[in-house]
């Protein structure tokens, strides 16, 4: 109880909000690492995917790429990345390793979410005389849509998420009030980023349930 | 003041920070093969008790609907608690100890774990399941000889998610001192130690591969009745 009374007063104060070790500062790297990962991620990916997915080509390579990625940490990718000449750039091997990261559930949701548009809807496309472009564009990726932002939900709440090994690096973001907190021994700091970091996980998670729920009906994968 | 005549230092790939290094194989063989040891210990500890959990959570929402949502909803957001944090949080429990990291480890391969258990229990067809009930059986001996072990492929394809997964989260756990080859990635990063770095980072995958392999193999023998199907 202590600790989470702690806790609590940590973040009540004013002094640990401001500043450029400040929660606000740290929320802001940490936004802006999201996103400009979670975008980078999905222009790679998301072509890809969309094209493999329309001429059911490369199954297994979307999902072996997927498996592959499970079993590279991370963190591994962040400091390897960080002795090469790319670590001079400052976020630049943090961007790397996030990218790598968010691109594999990406790929393999878009690309089973092609592959599940109907068939027989494909065909009826195509019997209408739609070219293999407007097939794409008018109705499997509108028939995939619900998969394809599946996808972007789970990469984009797990790039929040991975986010915070940056600071394991000396990179920006909400992990550095854990890391810090860890080398001043101060638990109700450390205790106090990781609610930070989770909230905003969980925050992230609630904005694309409520965009779901706001999307038309077609976009849910419901018809009619 | 006469100078001390110093040995050269020595010419060989540490010296010069290469990445591939036989020599800091030879020289610190047992560091890696320590880091090695600790990193099996954790993931195989933390999956275990994950898989003793999860069955019961999994059987348990199976059979009264009801359990489903909270028990789907509580390790979902679970898991999408950040690593980092996830260990964090679970310090004033724990302390700086391995058993935090294996704490953290549990939570996370819970939800992948009970989602796939209970994604096979519900694929058994109801036919099969009143067949048995049919011949006699009562629910404990349906649920052991019929519905498990159908549920199994699922159950292993998630088991072997989940230990990946683990493998490659143990190394954030050299947070709290406790991540296995993590340790020796973090340590390599602030003295710049290249070798190490590469070396513990491709253990790393190796063991994961490895680990993904060996249960692939396990789930084929657990379940030949999959084989005899595809002949």
């Amino acid at each position: 109880m202590k600790t989470l009374t702690d806790t609590w007063d940590w973040l009540t104060d004013a002094a640990h909000w401001s500043g450029d070790d400040g929660i606000w500062h740290r929320l802001a790297q940490h936004l802006f690492l999201t996103i400009v990962c979670l975008v980078i991620s999905c222009l790679i990916a998301l072509p890809v995917a969309l094209v493999l997915g329309h001429l059911g080509k490369g199954g297994a390579l979307a999902v072996n790429i997927s498996n592959i990625g499970r079993a590279v940490p991370t963190f591994a990718v962040l400091v390897l990345l960080l002795l090469t000449p790319l670590g001079q750039y400052g976020e630049g091997p943090t961007v790397v390793a996030l990218v790598l990261f968010a691109v594999p559930p990406l790929l393999t949701n878009a690309y089973v979410g092609m592959r599940g548009v109907d068939r027989g809807v494909v065909q009826a496309a195509r019997g209408m005389g739609m070219t293999g472009r407007q097939m794409l564009t008018r109705v499997e990726v509108p028939l995939a849509l619900p998969m394809i932002m599946n996808g972007v939900r789970i990469a984009a709440v797990q790039l929040v998420a991975t986010a915070t090994i940056a600071a394991l690096a000396g990179g920006g973001g909400l992990g550095r009030i854990i890391t810090a907190g860890f080398n001043l021994a101060s638990t109700p700091q450390v205790v106090a980023g990781a609610v930070l970091v989770a909230v905003f996980a969980l925050l992230v998670e609630g904005i694309f349930e409520i965009a779901e729920r706001l999307a038309p009906a077609w976009a849910r994968g419901r018809v009619g | 003041m006469t100078a001390v005549p110093q040995a050269p230092p020595p010419d060989d790939c540490l010296a010069r920070n290469e990445w591939i290094c036989g020599e800091y194989l030879s020289t610190r063989r047992h560091i890696l093969v320590d880091a090695v040891v600790q990193h099996l210990e954790i993931t195989c500890v933390a999956v275990a008790i994950a898989l003793v959990i999860a069955v019961p959570l999994a059987v348990v929402a199976r059979r009264w609907g009801w359990a489903a949502g909270p028990v789907l909803g509580l390790t979902t957001v679970l898991y999408t608690i950040p690593s980092l944090a996830m260990f964090s949080l679970l310090l004033p429990a724990y302390g700086l100890s391995a058993t935090l990291v294996v704490a953290g480890l549990v939570l996370y391969s819970l939800t992948l774990l009970v989602r796939n258990i209970l994604a096979g229990l519900r694929a058994v067809p109801q036919e099969t399941r009143q067949a048995a009930r049919g011949m006699g059986y009562g629910p404990i001996r349906l649920l052991l000889t019929v519905e498990l072990p159908l549920a199994l492929p699922a159950a292993m394809a998630g088991l072997r998610i989940a230990t990946v997964s683990a493998v490659s989260l143990v190394t954030v756990g050299a947070i709290v001192g406790y991540g296995g080859l993590g340790n020796l990635i973090y340590a390599g990063m602030n003295t710049y130690f290249k070798a190490q770095v590469l070396t513990a980072s491709v253990l790393c995958v190796v063991i994961a591969v490895a680990a993904d392999v060996l249960l692939l193999g396990v789930g084929r023998l657990l379940t030949p009745w999959a084989r005899a199907s595809h002949a």
